[in-house]
Order: structure tokens, then sequence, then C-alpha cells
């Protein structure tokens, strides 16, 4: 049988929700996927030279997000001996968290405590939020 | 309240008169009035003659031939393309709500953000004082001319944002830049007409650059001043005769956008604008709503009006030249704009955002251009007599009878503060907004024309971005009259190179559409469900 899935909602600074997925995952004999969402609506308004530069944005965000925060985090459980992927994709995080999750067949969710108290969160909700009333898999929220 | 002479100076060219215009600012008696006098003297000698080129009128007739020029063109489109515009509409909306969006695309320019950005430049002071201009000098017949120039120049919008996206340049870097100077160049080449694509292509590029400090900046600074004016007090206002404080502010606020990159001023102007134009249109409709009863009769003003003038001095030719007119400065279907901003979408076939570009003058003129239009009709402010049904024509004013005189913004002020008294403060944030995001997009046209003429690099950028943010507080200081015909006519000329081009450009988009029709129907156009990159919730 195929090792259980553990999906891990990283935003690139709270590191707690993968260490703790990490350390779980060695327990279970599970195997990690690593999901890092670049927030992103289809319908947001940009600026004409917004549009002109949009596909070089995207491709050095793609870039940045790839070999700043995602890779080193793999690499480094990858010589810890972890079975692990990772996902870097555009859209709304809690939507696309949700949808990986699908994709994969996980079993689980960890995500941080919202790390941001801006003002958006208490109007918007925050990720965790999100993901605590939409998931249909256990979540776990990691402080 | 008296109209500023300002106003006058900057409206009265965009109707025919001259001369009138310096004694205007003469009398005016002011500082900046003899600094519009001595500007106009120095500028007029040499713009005059290609003024008069671009505005002639057709032997025996009051049209002006460009206007011929442009809607004959916007017809043959509609034919030659099988009334796309009436076709095509509904697979238009799809791709815009994304169902033709491959999920791979997420990040990506989408043809919603494409058509938005496209729509703020052109959702302006155009759509606001220029439908005013078109109904208080044209009569409400005017409108009818407009609503029938929105819905064939879709088809010229068709035409030159598919050419748009197809001949578009994509750098090494990642950016896209296309446009009118990038289809001349590149498409005529491609069917062997090499030098006249490049002649044309300059020729757009020099009346684009022209049209942007007019049209796309002096313009909207000088209305949005005025409408500032109305609501702080009229000519007992501080700012009244202060054009330059206007200017300044938003000159310096440009300045921070375009040189200084802070983008985020920019970021926020783009989303309030739609908010605005939601705005504007709610308030539009609750008037035609409360008046429910007169929309039958402004509906019978405006059809009976395109026919017979319903007493302005043109008749019906004025009623057609002035909608016309009007219409096109609004959506600037033909003139080659919108497929600068077009041209960046994500998008397999061009053809595409061609039909999604159709979009925008239907919402620009044939919803919000009209429901200004009937506002203004319904609200009473143009005087009629109430013996004949006919409307009072004001020989001095060149227009219909106001009270006060109003003319332009001022017009439409009037006609929204007579049904919601406090609207006139919102619709002045709405002119500022609309002026701003106008001029920030036409500033983006005007430096890829700049650019295209004398090299893309950081001073020549500079250099043109430093002569903008002047133009705004020249626009919104002083009446330059023969500058601003000047520029005027530049817009207009814009469309003379580039209709000629999509003359010779157009069976390449003929075989585009028709190819990309036949995939639609044999189902080899992938429709894709909604993912959560694309925006919808699988929760």
């Amino acid at each position: 049988m195929a090792a259980e899935i553990f999906l891990v909602a990283y935003d690139g600074l709270d590191r707690n929700p993968v260490d703790y997925a990490a350390t779980r995952a060695k327990a279970n004999g599970a195997a990690l996927c690593l999901v890092h969402v670049l927030q992103w609506s289809p319908y947001a308004f940009l600026t004409p030279e917004e549009l002109e530069e949009r596909k070089m944005r995207r491709r050095q965000e793609l870039e940045r997000a790839k070999t700043a925060l995602v890779d080193p985090v793999v690499a480094e459980l990858q010589a810890a001996g972890l079975p692990i992927e990772s996902e870097i994709r555009f859209g709304s995080p809690t939507a696309v968290i949700l949808e990986v999750a699908a994709e994969k067949g996980a079993c689980q969710i960890f995500v941080g405590r919202s790390s941001k108290s801006g003002i958006e969160n208490k109007i918007f909700g925050s990720v965790t939020l999100g993901l605590a009333q939409a998931a249909t898999i256990p979540t776990v929220i990691v402080p | 309240m008296r109209v500023s002479g300002p106003l006058l100076s900057f409206f009265v060219p965009l109707f025919f008169a001259g001369p009138a215009l310096a004694q205007e600012a003469a009398e005016e008696g002011s500082g900046t009035a003899s600094v519009d006098a001595w500007v106009d003297s120095i500028v007029g000698p040499v713009t005059t003659p290609f003024v008069d080129f671009v505005f002639a009128q057709i032997p025996g007739t009051d049209l002006p031939w460009i206007v011929l020029w442009l809607i004959t063109a916007a017809a043959i489109f509609t034919v030659y393309f099988g009334f796309v515009q009436f076709r095509m509409v509904p697979h238009a909306i799809q791709l815009v709500r994304g169902h033709y969006t491959s999920p791979d695309a997420a990040g990506e320019v989408t043809h919603f953000q494409a058509l938005a950005t496209a729509v703020s430049g052109t959702v302006g002071l155009g759509n606001i004082a220029g439908v005013a201009v078109a109904v208080s000098v044209g009569g409400p017949g005017a409108t009818f001319w407009m609503i029938l120039s929105g819905l064939l120049g879709m088809a010229s919008k068709f035409t030159e944002c598919t050419l748009g996206v197809k001949y578009r340049t994509e750098y090494e870097d990642g950016r896209v830049s296309g446009g009118p100077m990038h289809y001349l160049k590149k498409g005529m080449a491609e069917i062997g007409h090499t030098t006249l694509g490049k002649v044309l292509a300059v020729c757009f590029a020099v009346c684009c650059v022209l049209a942007s400090w007019g049209g796309g900046n002096m313009f909207q600074a000088n209305q949005a001043h005025s409408q500032l004016v109305v609501i702080t007090g009229g000519d007992a206002s501080f700012l009244a005769d202060r054009g330059w404080i206007t200017g300044l502010v938003m000159a310096v606020v440009v300045f921070l956008v375009i040189v200084g990159g802070i983008k985020s001023i920019a970021r926020v102007t783009e989303k309030l604008v739609p908010f605005m134009g939601v705005l504007y249109l709610g308030a539009a409709l609750v008037v035609i709503i409360a008046n429910i009863d007169q929309l039958g009769a402004a509906f019978a003003e405006i059809f009976e009006g395109a026919f017979t003038g319903l007493g302005v001095a043109g008749g019906l030719i004025g009623a057609l030249i002035q909608g016309l007119r009007r219409a096109t400065f609004s959506n600037e279907a033909g003139i080659g704009s919108a497929a600068i901003a077009h041209s960046a979408v994500q998008t397999r076939h061009p053809v595409t955002e061609g039909f999604v570009s159709m979009l925008e003058p239907f919402i620009d003129t044939v919803i919000i251009c009209t429901a200004t239009a009937l506002v203004i009709t319904i609200s009473g402010v143009l005087q009629q007599d109430p013996a004949t049904g006919l409307y009072v024509w004001d020989e001095a004013a060149g227009q219909i009878a106001t009270a006060n005189d109003l003319s332009g913004v001022e017009l439409t002020s009037a006609a929204f503060g007579s049904r919601i008294t406090w609207f006139p403060y919102v619709l002045g944030l709405a002119v500022v907004l609309f002026a701003f995001s106008t001029m920030i997009s036409w500033s983006y046209y005007g430096v890829k024309a700049w650019c295209f003429l004398f090299g893309d690099n950081f001073v020549s950028e500079l250099i043109y971005k430093l002569l903008f943010c002047l133009f705004v507080i020249l626009g919104a200081a002083v009446s330059l009259g023969a500058v601003l015909d000047f520029s005027d006519a530049s817009l207009f000329a814009m469309g003379i190179f580039n209709i000629v081009g999509l003359y010779f450009l157009m069976p390449i988009v003929k075989r585009e559409m028709t190819s990309y029709i036949a995939k639609l129907r044999g189902g080899e156009i992938p429709k894709y469900a909604k993912t959560a990159s694309a925006g919808g919730s699988v929760a």
C-alpha cells in the first residue's frame, strides 16, 4: 500500500507546521507534500505596465518561491530521509490547498496559525480559518 | 454660474470653432488668459493646417471626413466579419469568465484583466463630459448615433485587438508588448508591404504621442479641475482660476506613479475605478428608475431627434456628427489605442482577445454613454419649448440653452444633482479618478509610441514622462485652444494610419476567426472546469 500523504501548507515564513508535520510523517511512515501558494486572482485589476510585465513577474515569482522558499526545505527533509514532494501554484491559497489535497489524495493537512494579524484577516478571514471550515480531511493547526 | 474661460476654450475647439477662442481668452483678461492667447498665437499657425486637414468637412456637408472614415471602416469590418459583434458576444463573455482558460496559465494575464485595464483606460471624461457635449450640441438624437457608432465600433476593436495579440513582441525577459506599431510594422511586412508598414507605424506613433499629451492628459486634467471647482463652490471656490493647483497636485501623483514607480497608487486607482464606474451607473439607474414614466418619452426624443434634430441648429447632421464624434472620442474604436492594452493577454488564439475586446465599446458607449445621455435628457436641464416640444437653441453658446449656460462635465453634474443633490460630490471624485486612470493608461500608450520612435531606453522614457507631467499642469491651468485642437486632431489621426493598416490586414484576421470558430464548433477548443487557480473554489 502506498504511503499516506500529509499535506503541509507552507507560506514560506512559518517553519513550525513543516517541522511538526515532518515529525508526524516520520513516526507514521507517511510522505509529505509541501504546498506553497502564490496569491493570485484572475480578476485582480492591473495597470497597463503590469500587464506588460506579468509574464516576466510570474516567472520571477515562481523562480523565487522555488529557489528561496520551497527547494531548501525539500532538500533538507529529503536529506533527513523523508519522502517529500512539492507544489507551487498561483491562486487563492485556501482553494488551491484544498485542490492539491484532493489531487494527491492527502489524508491530513498541516497549517500554521495565521501569521498575519492584519485588518485583511479580520475582514476576509485567514487561510487557516478557511481550511478549518472547508477542509474535508482532518486539519492540524500548528501553533 | 458662468462657464469658465478654460472650460469653454477646451470645448469650443472640440466642436469646430477657431478664432473665437483667442478672443474669449483675451476677454477673460486674467494672467492665464494672456498666456493662453500667447501660446495659441505661437502654436496655432503651425498646427492649423493639420487640424484643418483632419477635421475638413466633406464638400457640401457639415460632416468631417474623419468621422465618415471611422464609421465607414467600422461598417466595413462589421459586414466583412459577418456581424461578429452580434454573433460572438456570448462566447466573449464565456472567455472573460475563464471558461476557456487553462489552469496551467494561472498567474498570467487573463482575458478579464486585459479587458478591465482597457476599459479603465477608455471609460473617462468622454463618457461624462463628452456625452454632455454631444447631447447639448447635437440634441438627445445624438445618443442614437452614439449607440450605433458603439455597436459598429465593436467590429473595429475586434480587428485591431486580434492583430494586437497576433503581432505582439515577446521579449526574452518575458515582457509582452503590442499594438498598432507592432502589427503595422510586422503584419504589413509579412504581406510584402514593408515600407508602407513602417511609414504607417511611424505616423501612428507620432500621433499617439501627441494624443497622449492632449486627449489622454490635458483634456482629462482640465475637466477634473472643472468639476472640482463646481463642488467646492463654483466661482467663489478657492480653486476657481487656480487650475495650476489642481494640475500640480495631479502632476505630482502622476509623477510618483509613472516616474517614481509607486505602483500602489495606480493599483488603488485601478481598483477604485471599476467601483466608481458601477456607482456612476447605479446612480444613473436610480435617476432613470425614479423617473421611469419619462423613459419612454426620452427614448422617443432620442429616436425622433436622431432624424429631425428637434430644434438643434444642425438638424439631423448636427445630431449625427456630435453622436459619432463623441462616441469615437469615448470608445476609441478604430483609433488603435486599446490594442496596446489588450495585447498582453495569455492566449493561444489571438482572435479570442478580439472577441473579448468587443465588450469594450459595448460597456463604454452602449451602456455608460447612453446612461449619461438618458440622465441629461430626463433631468430637464436642456431647455425645451413647451409649446412645440423643440429644444431652445442658444446661438451664442452654440448649444441647446441650459440653466446657467452649463456645458461639458458641469452639465452632467447638474443633471445628476437635480435628482440626487449630493451626487455632484461623488461625481467629483469619480471624475478625478477616471481622469487619473485615463492618464495612467495614456502615459503608457504614449511611452510605448515614444520608445518606438526614439529608442527603448531609460533616458528617452524619462524625457517623455517628464513632459507628460508638465502637460498635466498645463492642461488644468491654462486654456491652450490650439494645442488641444491639435491633440484632438492627433487622436483622430491615429485612426487614419491604423485603419489603412487594418484594411490590408483584415484578411489575416478573417482567417484567424474562421479557423478558430471551426475549431470551437468541432470541440477542439478545450473548455475547463473551474479550478482553484482560475479563481473558483473546490470547497
